[in-house]
């Protein structure tokens, strides 16, 4: 299968399985920093430009304020008794060894110094109980360590109390933010949502002649005017979906599919400028105010333009922020109909649409495909689907076995909740954490490449922005091609037989997995 | 006798203020966890969609260790000897704080001999887990060989009363009684049972601030209790509310 023309040394590589536990090798990744936020991205978001002068005594004060304001942030840091249940389920642990990045020491970096300013026994024997000061070594630490945290949540799935190292990170972040030592990727990300609606800060104009450019693609395609339309008001359903949406690959193959799953349906639906956005980095950043403020956007553009429904698209972290807060952030909706689920998946949708017998596949087009489905952490483990207990995780299957011929599950304990993360998640999708992402990535790939030798399996799919973008840079350094990640409606979109449609006989697939059928 | 018992004075008073430690510390700890909001849900998915379930789901972790169980085997098998066996034998000391016997107390007694041994077999387990797995040496504080060394050498003392140097558990029963009462009797004078329940004392008195908070803690925490329904139902807080005035 795989061919591995890495480097030896330190290059990917596949483990024995999964679950292989490395050797500890200390301080392995402590010299990965990722690079720090402008002064303006802070001040944008709210923050201290540079690292305040009286940083220790507000980062302490801060500590305390979030104990008081979240209750798990207070009950995690005091309940863990170290049994090492999580200590192997990191995917960032088991691709580098670094014991620090075993969930229980990361969340000791933080409950060390929590220790040593709020509990008895740290105050008076901080020796005792691995108490510590916060000296500029340790907010470095911090700053390194919890930007090795994709906030994935697989280790608050195996602890016995629950204790979520997401919570953690995302508390120690936003501790940094508030003195002023932000993270680039992530803080940028949000200025510019904040400022134009979406993460890659493209405007209205260059937005609209994109989708432009798109309809004419599906026009080519399928000689149907199916429309991706843009700020259309009175639509009954308002499109939000990762703006990687509308430039990425294999992301924009997964939009042409919402397109004619849309028009296949009927339903009259348009994208909106002002909130051209789904991703909410607000989340990776633990920051409640700047989370909010990008859900405001979502509801003001519902609100203007009109719409009964809104409907998500593929894409992980959105979908836990839409589905698990934004009724909290950003509701009451209201305004919105009843009848459907507040804010609805596209998945959720397009599932529907099948069980209704209104989408018509040729599924045998998919059959160049050997496929396998990559659970995003934030959708098994952040938020659901259907409207039943573990509907996130039947809801994408059952759509891809209607539209492919050949599908073939990951191990069991690699996948639903178990799942392992891509490696790119919770704001660590940037070149500087190259290193860490390829390593993070391997117990999936090694799970991947299981089936690819067992069952020749020799496609991914997910229904997330940062999944596929990560896969598609991560699965060359593992012998794969890029182009073996794919977004799920792309799946839908390339079986799906539009009703008007006139196809001619004989043709026959690429070996790339994009519906390319000539139309007379 | 004759005389004040200085020992049974001074054990009399630790257990008053071990007692007191205990419940405010411990009730003082709760009330933090039960004040402090959740501002967001943040259930592990899959989450119950009811409040049922989410009972459901909080007995199997509470009854069953069920997350450690998905986990890992072996922490789940010493984690799990230990606490059962704790329990059994606890339930098994009620004897010495009621006057008489109840009926399943009595019915317990001959599970609770065994149920010491389970629990001695947990902890050293645990304890020979703690230094010899590499990963679980690195994320060891002192104080966590400290407490598992604590309990067990209430366990081991306990057994060794039982099995190889009884006391007089009648006066150790009137003794407990008596507290009740607020009065102080006599403890029989040995240095096991001294040992023994100088150790309890600690443990109740440490409880409200060290990592035996994970009793509590488990009620309270969110990825376990709280119910899925955020489409269905808004979940808000005092303090973000009040960022929408």
């Amino acid at each position: 299968m795989a061919k591995l023309d890495m480097d030896a040394e330190g290059g990917p590589k596949f483990m024995a399985d999964p679950f292989e536990i490395p050797d500890i090798k200390c301080g392995a990744m402590e010299d990965l920093e990722s690079y720090m936020a402008h002064p303006k991205h802070n001040t944008d978001l709210g923050f201290p430009g540079e690292l305040i002068d009286n940083w220790q005594e507000v980062a302490i004060a801060k500590i305390g304020e979030l104990a008081e304001k979240n209750r798990a942030f207070q009950v995690y840091l005091d309940s863990c008794v170290k049994c090492g249940a999580c200590t192997d389920k990191c995917h960032y642990f088991l691709g580098t060894g670094d014991p620090k990045n075993m969930p229980v020491a990361r969340q000791d970096l933080l409950r060390s110094v929590y220790r040593r300013y709020y509990t008895f026994a740290g105050k008076n024997f901080p020796w005792l109980v691995g108490a510590r000061d916060l000296t500029r070594e340790v907010l470095d630490e911090w700053y390194n360590y919890y930007h090795q945290c994709s906030q994935c949540r697989r280790c608050s799935v195996f602890c016995p109390y629950g204790i979520d190292t997401a919570e953690i990170s995302m508390a120690a972040r936003e501790i940094m933010n508030t003195v002023g030592l932000g993270q680039k990727y992530c803080n940028e990300i949000i200025a510019k949502a904040k400022d134009v609606g979406n993460n890659l800060g493209m405007n209205p104009k260059a937005l609209r002649a994109t989708l432009e450019d798109l309809e004419e693609d599906l026009e080519e395609e399928t000689g149907l005017s199916i429309r991706i339309p843009l700020d259309e008001k009175g639509a009954d359903i308002l499109l939000i979906t990762p703006s990687a949406d509308f430039f990425a690959e294999p992301h924009i193959d997964g939009l042409l599919g919402y397109a004619k799953v849309f028009h296949e349906a009927g339903v009259t639906w348009t994208v909106s400028s002002y909130a051209s956005e789904a991703a909410n980095f607000g989340m990776f950043i633990g920051s409640y105010e700047n989370m909010r403020t990008l859900s405001l956007r979502i509801r003001q553009a519902a609100e203007d333009l009109g719409v009964k429904r809104i409907v998500f698209g593929e894409c992980g972290h959105a979908w836990r922020v839409a589905y698990s807060f934004l009724n909290t952030l950003a509701g009451p909706f209201d305004f919105l109909d009843q009848n459907y689920p507040i804010p609805q998946h596209i998945m959720e949708f397009t599932h529907d649409m099948i069980l209704k017998g209104e989408l018509n596949f040729d599924k045998s087009r998919n059959d160049h495909i050997r496929l396998t489905y990559h659970d995003s952490c934030n959708v098994a483990r952040g938020a659901g689907m259907g409207g039943y207990e573990g509907g996130q995780f039947d809801l994408p299957r059952e759509v891809l076995k209607a539209c492919c011929n050949y599908y073939f599950d990951m191990d069991r304990d690699t996948t639903h909740e178990s799942t392992f993360c891509c490696g790119g998640g919770g704001g660590l999708l940037t070149d500087d954490l190259m290193d860490l992402r390829v390593k993070g990535a391997s117990p999936r790939m090694t799970a991947f490449n299981e089936v690819a030798e067992e069952h020749g399996v020799t496609h991914l799919a997910a229904i997330c922005a940062i999944c596929k973008t990560q896969f598609s840079k991560v699965m060359p350094k593992y012998g794969y091609e890029m182009d073996s990640i794919l977004s799920v409606h792309q799946l839908v979109a390339s079986a799906l037989i539009m009703t008007g449609q006139v196809i001619e006989e004989d043709t026959a697939p690429e070996g790339d997995g994009v519906a390319t059928e000539v139309i007379s | 006798m004759g005389g004040i018992d200085v020992t049974a004075v001074l054990y009399a008073f630790l257990f008053y203020i071990a007692t007191f430690l205990l419940v405010f510390g411990t009730g003082m700890k709760i009330r933090r966890y039960a004040k402090a909001p959740a501002p967001l849900k943040i259930p592990t998915m899959p989450a119950p969609r009811t409040l049922k379930g989410v009972y459901f789901r909080m007995f199997r972790e509470v009854v069953l260790f069920e997350s450690l169980f998905k986990s890992n085997k072996w922490i789940w098998l010493f984690g799990y000897l230990f606490h059962l066996g704790m329990l059994v034998v606890l339930l098994r000391h009620i004897r010495y704080f009621t006057f008489n016997i109840w009926w399943w107390v009595e019915l317990v007694q001959p599970f609770g001999i065994y149920a010491s041994y389970l629990m001695i077999i947990g902890l050293i387990g645990l304890l020979v887990r703690r230094f010899t797995v590499e990963r679980v040496r690195y994320i060891t504080s002192p104080s966590d060989y400290l407490m598992l060394l604590l309990l067990i050498g209430i366990a081991g003392s306990g057994m060794l009363m039982k099995f190889v140097l009884p006391t007089d558990i009648i006066m150790v029963k009137g003794f407990f009684l008596g507290l009740m009462r607020f009065q102080i009797n006599d403890l029989p004078s040995s240095p096991i049972l001294l040992v023994h329940l100088g150790s309890v004392a600690f443990l109740m008195i440490i409880f409200p601030i060290s990592k035996l908070l994970h009793g509590p803690g488990i009620f309270f925490s969110p990825t376990r209790y709280q119910i899925d329904n955020s489409r269905e139902k808004r979940h808000i807080v005092p303090w973000a509310k009040k960022l929408e005035e």
